[in-house]
Formats: structure tokens, sequence, C-alpha cells
């Protein structure tokens, strides 16, 4: 890796997090420690209910941890920021709102005049490939759509940041695939530090420069491996040997923590 | 093709209930016994056209309306903002919320007693009968909206930078419009009910009351007329908002009807 991508951008400190729930305390996370540097694509799996989503809602600023630090930039996370954009699993687009209309949303909160902004979320549209359908409200679209139009409102406001929390997970293979290829190439032109939960070990892989792998009750962090796969890659990477070492490598270490879930 | 055979027939099926309704109404007023209090489809018409010319009509209808307007504009005008402070502050529901819960237990015709002797018979009394009736409805359904607005929405602002006054507007205002309409509706249809109570128990214009007089002096006829006005004018008032919430909330998802 390269000096540039050693500078650490997001960094987590002895993270706990519990919540009340009906059977008492539940610890949701457990002593997390995490370096995210920046412009890094990192991805994160495990079983359900291992905390993902809870350490990306600590991240956003959504939720607050019950100990321990989470920082950005050296400075501690205290809410939302449109620094750290987020693409949430259930699309979360505004449904009174068009498709060009969600995507400028962003810019118009921070003040952007309406030519100006129209013309910036016009791009972003068009970047993912919705040119078409840039007046259609979001019950028009395909679930592909709609996360197509997730992921461009959140790369308009041009966050340092992209939090996702298992974005593809309800689409179909082929979608699944074209979105995955999008969002490397995308990656690419516009690098940026990227998050990504999936439950989805050949996702990670594919599109991951490191893959933590959690563990449940309690969530926590069980390892973290580096992907030398090396860019611009995408879906015939998957043929590669190198590719398959490592799906193979992570998927038995994952499988390990579905089976101690499963006891 | 499909959709539009569909809409024929159903509109075809409408004429054939409403030609069916019509016989058996003018069967039924052929019944000797009973003819004399359900008079038939001509006699209202009859009455429907004297009634005209000589100018009560349009008078008790439009004064009518106007109460039930007012009353509603009002409710309307104040529900909007208490069910959003509601929403929004806890404090204010938990202060609010029991007494609403209490008034809405109590028939608003209950009041009227109260309210005649408070007020007199004049307008403000109706006002205020109709004004309560639809504000009740209208808070409790619109309340419902701003608290159903989806999280994951509000989140999904939070991070693109939204403070809490752009949440407010660019969220919870427009994703609560679907359930201010339904308010709308329902707070049209208890004024209506309301009114018409009000109109029975005192005045001395209105649909209410031209039905209550007529009574006194059994023309049947009127009194039928009085009724299947106040039904027309109270499906008509539902069309409309229905055909308002199609044009205005046609971003939502469709809902089985
Ligand atoms: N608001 C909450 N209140 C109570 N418990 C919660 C809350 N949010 C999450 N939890 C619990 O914390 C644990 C971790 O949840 P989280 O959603 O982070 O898991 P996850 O890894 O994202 O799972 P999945 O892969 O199914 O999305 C779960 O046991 C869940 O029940
Ligand atoms: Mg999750």
């Amino acid at each position: 890796m390269s000096a540039n991508e050693q500078q650490i951008k997001i960094r987590v400190r002895g993270l706990n997090k519990s919540f009340n729930g009906r059977n008492g305390e539940l610890v949701a996370l457990k002593d997390v420690d995490l370096d995210v540097y920046t412009n890094e694509f990192i991805c994160i799996v495990g079983p359900s209910g291992c905390g993902k989503t809870t350490l990306l809602n600590i991240l956003a600023g959504l939720e607050k941890p019950t100990s321990g630090v989470a920082e950005m930039d050296g400075s501690e996370i205290k809410g939302p920021s449109a620094e750290r954009g987020v693409v949430f699993q259930q699309y979360a687009l505004f449904p009174w709102k068009t498709v060009i209309q969600n995507v400028e949303f962003g810019l118009k909160l921070k003040g952007m005049d309406k030519e100006r902004r129209r013309q910036e979320a016009m791009k972003y549209v068009e970047m993912v490939g919705l040119k078409d359908f840039a007046d259609a409200y979001p019950k028009e679209l395909s679930g592909g759509m709609k996360q197509r139009v997730a992921i461009a409102r959140a790369y308009a406001v041009n966050p340092e940041v992209l939090l996702m929390d298992e974005p593809f997970g309800a689409l179909d293979a082929q979608t699944r695939a074209q979105l995955q290829e999008d969002l490397l190439k995308t990656w690419d032109k516009e690098k940026k530090t990227c998050f990504f939960i999936t439950h989805d070990v050949d996702e990670a892989v594919l599109l991951a420069q490191r893959v933590v792998i959690m563990g449940a009750r309690p969530g926590r962090i069980r390892e973290i491996i580096n992907i030398d796969v090396p860019y611009p890659r995408n879906q015939e990477t998957k043929l590669q040997e190198d590719y398959i070492a490592y799906r193979n490598l992570i998927w038995s270490k994952v499988y390990k923590e579905y089976l101690e879930v499963a006891k | 093709m499909e959709g539009k055979s569909k809409k024929i027939s159903s509109s075809v099926i409408l004429l054939a209930s409403l030609a069916i309704g019509f016989v058996i109404w003018t069967i039924i007023s052929l019944v000797p016994s009973i003819g004399s209090i359900i008079v038939g489809p001509a006699k209202v018409f009859e009455a429907l056209i004297s009634e005209y010319e000589n100018g009560n009509l349009a008078k008790n209808i439009s004064i009518s309306l106007w109460r039930v307007f007012s009353g509603f504009s009002i409710g309307l005008i104040t529900a909007i903002p208490v069910a959003f402070l509601m929403g929004w502050y806890t404090l204010v529901r938990q202060f609010v919320e029991p007494w609403i819960q209490f008034f809405r237990t109590i028939p608003p015709i209950a009041l009227i007693p109260l309210v005649i002797v408070a007020l007199g018979v004049g307008e403000s009394a109706k006002t205020t009968v109709i004004f309560v009736a639809s504000f009740l409805v209208m808070v409790v359904t619109i309340y419902q909206g701003v608290k159903g607005v989806d999280p994951v929405l509000i989140n999904a602002a939070r991070v693109l930078g939204a403070s809490d006054r752009d949440i407010f507007f660019d969220v919870v205002v427009p994703a609560s419009v679907p359930y201010i309409l339904v308010g709308v509706r329902l707070g049209l249809g208890s004024a209506l009910t309301t009114l018409v109570a009000a109109e029975l128990t005192g005045a001395s214009s209105g649909l209410g009351n031209m039905i209550m007089e007529a009574s006194l002096y059994f023309r049947m006829d009127v009194v039928m007329l009085g009724i299947i006005l106040i039904g027309v004018i109270g499906f008509i008032l539902d069309k409309a908002v229905l055909y308002l919430e199609k044009r205005i909330t046609s971003w939502q998802e469709m809902r089985e009807q």
C-alpha cells in the first residue's frame, strides 16, 4: 500500500455499545478497535446481529457509543455530517421527491443555488445511468434503480467517507454484479474512503482492499485481512486464482463465526 | 385494454345499481301504508323544483355549506399546528393527548345544549360545535402521520446535513401530507354530520332545519329531499377530497383499495 493510503481517516478505539433490550442489557459491540485509511475500500462481513449496522451508525453519528471513541480526522464524531455519506440498506429515498430532487437534496441543504445544484445533481444521475429517469418518482423505479439513486445522492454531496450498509443486499445477482462494477469504477474515478457492510464474502473480496471479519455475541472484530488482488477489478477478477484463494480463506473464517452463532 | 373495459363495465354496474335503487324506492312508495311516509322519486323531484323556485333551497344549502366550511376551516387551521407540535415535542404530546382522547369519546352532539346555552342559537354556536367535531378527528389523524414518519428517512436527511428545521419542513411535512388529506376527508365528514345534528336541534335555517320544519307539517317530500341532498353533498365533498388526494400525493406507492 502507498503511504497515502496509510493515512488514518477514521479511528475507532475501545468502542463499546450496549442496548437495553427486553432481556436486560445486550452488548452489541465489545472493545472494537479499527483504523480506516484515507481512500481505502474496506468491507465488513460477519453473521447477522454481530453489530455491523450498529458500528456504521456510530461512524455516521446517528448513534452514540456507550464507551470508547470514534474519530474522523482526529476529531470525535459527535453527530451526523455531510462529510460522511450513508447508503442505507432500505434505499431510504424520499418518495415525494423525483430522482433528481432526491439527488440534489443534499446540495440544497448546503445552500447551493437552484441552477447549479440541478447541474451538479444531473452529473451524478448520469453517472449511475438514470438520466432518462431523472423526473421519475421512486415508486416508478426497480430496486436496483432505487439503490443507484441512493448512491448518487450520497455521492452528490461529495463526502469524504461513504458508509454503506448492505446496499446490494436486496438485489438479484445480475443487478448486484452490475452495481458492484459501477461502484468499483466510481471509486476508481472519485476516490473516497468506503466502509462497506455485506453478508456476501464474494462481494467483500471483490470490492475491498481489506476485509474485516466480525463475530457475534458479543459483536467484536475477529480478524482483518488484506486482499492483495490488484485493481482495477471486475466480475472476471472472480476467476483469478488469487481472488479464489482469498475468498475461500475468508469464507471458511466467516463460516466459523456463523457456526458460533448457530450454537 | 383490460383497464378500459373494466372501467366501462364498472360504470355500467353503477348505473344499473342506481336504476335498481330507484325502482325499489318507487315500488316501496307505491305501498299504500308506507307511501305517505316514504314518498316516491317523482314527488321528491316536485319538491326539489318548488323549493328551488321559492328560493329556500339555495338559501338553505348555502347556509349549511357555509357553516360546514367555517367550522371545518378553523378546525383544520388549528389541527395542523397542534398535531405537528404533538408529533415533534414529547412534552406537548403528553400535555395535550389526554384531553384529546377524553373529548374524542364525547359525541360532539352532546355538546350542543351546552354550547347553545353559552353562545345562543346563532351562527357562532354551530360553528363552534362543528369546529370541535372536525378538529378532534383531524388532529388525531394528522398526529398519527407526523408520528409515523419513517425514522430511516429522517436519518437519511440528517446524514446529508439536514438541521432540525430542514427535517421538519423537508421530511416531516411532506411525509404527513397524505395523512393531512385523510384527516381533511374525515374532518369534512364529521363536520357535515355534526352540522345536521346541530341544525336539527336549534336553527332557523339550513338543511337540517328544513327537514325539521317539514316534518312538523308532515311534508315528507321535503324531508326526503333534505335527506337526499345531505347525502349528495357529503358524497361530492368526499369525492372532491379524494380527487385532490390523487393529484397531490401521486408519488405514493399504490395501496390496495
Ligand atoms: N436500537 C436497538 N435497540 C436494541 N437492540 C438493538 C438496537 N439496534 C441493534 N440492536 C441489537 O444489537 C445487535 C446488533 O445489531 P446490528 O443491527 O448492528 O447487527 P448487524 O450485524 O447489522 O446484523 P444484520 O447482518 O442482520 O444486519 C443485535 O442483537 C440487535 O438486536
Ligand atoms: Mg445490519
